[in-house]
């Protein structure tokens, strides 16, 4: 695959996640504004941040006045997960120059790395040489781009949001799309299993932890079992 | 100005966390079971992800006749599992979805 190939391999695998993604950005802009966010700040927030729920609690939180230290506490501690999307990456950018890296970090998202993630392990497999970053800054771009879009539509025309329709469920949908084709070893749906119950029995801890410990349980369990002889 | 000087702060924070193990990489010695642990992160972190969309409604575990995102859900993961294909798990989870809601 050359550059090019595996740029627009990225930005199609993430088309489908706009889908879901764009309500969000339109929701976030609602609620930035209505938290006494100018339109400006909630914005930039956008490509400062660039992280959906974070910048959702971040809103909330400061709408309600909280300490400027629980607020970014409870940044880091939302986007905790990111960390293992950036383990699971690391080895593909070992080689690339700094700049790669640091861009590359800067677009990893939920949905950028899960719909890099099936062309990742493909490349990975592939003869050629590795083209990873390039599928990453394709998702990651089309992304970035769709957030960007979705949040300035929410700060301009927020107030005729249109009802629900449920386009929400795209994102549950694709990562069911993404995940089920992946699973294809004992450890892999035990591993899914325990990440998903884990995940809904932790539901209820604050900062979105449960899912950050969910997929902590998810990875154990998977690696307790892959380690045994099938 | 504290708004700003948040968001600033909370984009390094968030920065620093995505850099972490990408920056490290070559710096450090992983101890042997963080490499065993690393082939389930996909399947792991999503589907930690997507589980309460699903189970959940309101905070609360339903898995009644009523959760339709649960039914839809599942449809979408067979067809998932039988047909391996993108654009059908989704089309066939929303089609589920629209037709439970009218049910």
């Amino acid at each position: 695959m050359n550059p090019r190939a595996a740029f627009f391999t990225g930005l199609r695998a993430v088309m489908p996640l706009l889908l879901g993604v764009a309500p969000f950005g339109v929701i976030y802009g609602v609620v930035a504004l209505q938290s006494g966010i100018p339109a400006l700040a909630a914005m930039a927030m956008s490509t400062i941040v660039f992280a959906g729920s974070a910048q959702f609690l971040l809103a909330q939180l400061v709408g309600a006045g909280a300490p400027f230290l629980l607020a970014a506490g409870a940044v880091g501690l939302v986007n905790l997960r990111h960390a293992l999307y950036s383990a699971s990456v690391a080895p593909l950018l070992a080689r690339l120059p700094r700049r790669w890296k640091v861009l590359l970090a800067y677009l990893l998202t939920d949905e950028a790395y899960a719909a890099a993630i099936p062309h990742l392990l493909a490349d990975a497999r592939g003869p050629q040489s590795s083209q990873a970053h390039w599928i990453l800054f394709g998702s990651g771009v089309g992304l970035w781009s769709g957030w960007q879009v979705s949040t300035l539509a929410g700060v301009l025309i927020g107030a005729r949001l249109p009802a629900d329709m449920g386009l929400d469920f795209a994102l549950p949908l694709t990562f069911i799309a993404i995940v089920v084709p992946m699973i294809s070893t004992r450890a892999l749906f035990a591993a899914a299993i325990a990440a998903g119950v884990a995940a809904v029995a932790l539901a209820a801890l604050p900062y979105k932890l449960g899912l950050f410990l969910g997929a902590l349980a998810g990875l154990s369990v998977g690696a307790a079992l892959g380690r045994k002889p099938a | 100005m504290t708004l700003w000087g948040l968001m600033l702060v909370s984009g390094v924070l968030t920065f620093a966390i995505r850099y972490s193990f990408i920056a490290a990489e070559g710096h450090y010695q992983p101890p042997p079971w963080f490499a065993l642990l690393l082939p389930f992160v996909p399947v792991a972190a999503l589907t930690a992800l997507t589980a309460p969309e699903l189970l959940l409604v309101g905070g609360a575990l339903d898995v009644g006749a009523g959760n339709v995102r649960l039914w839809a859900g599942l449809i979408a993961i067979a067809v998932a599992a039988i047909w391996r294909s993108t654009l059908l798990t989704i089309g066939s989870g929303f089609l589920a979805l629209f037709l439970l809601q009218r049910l």
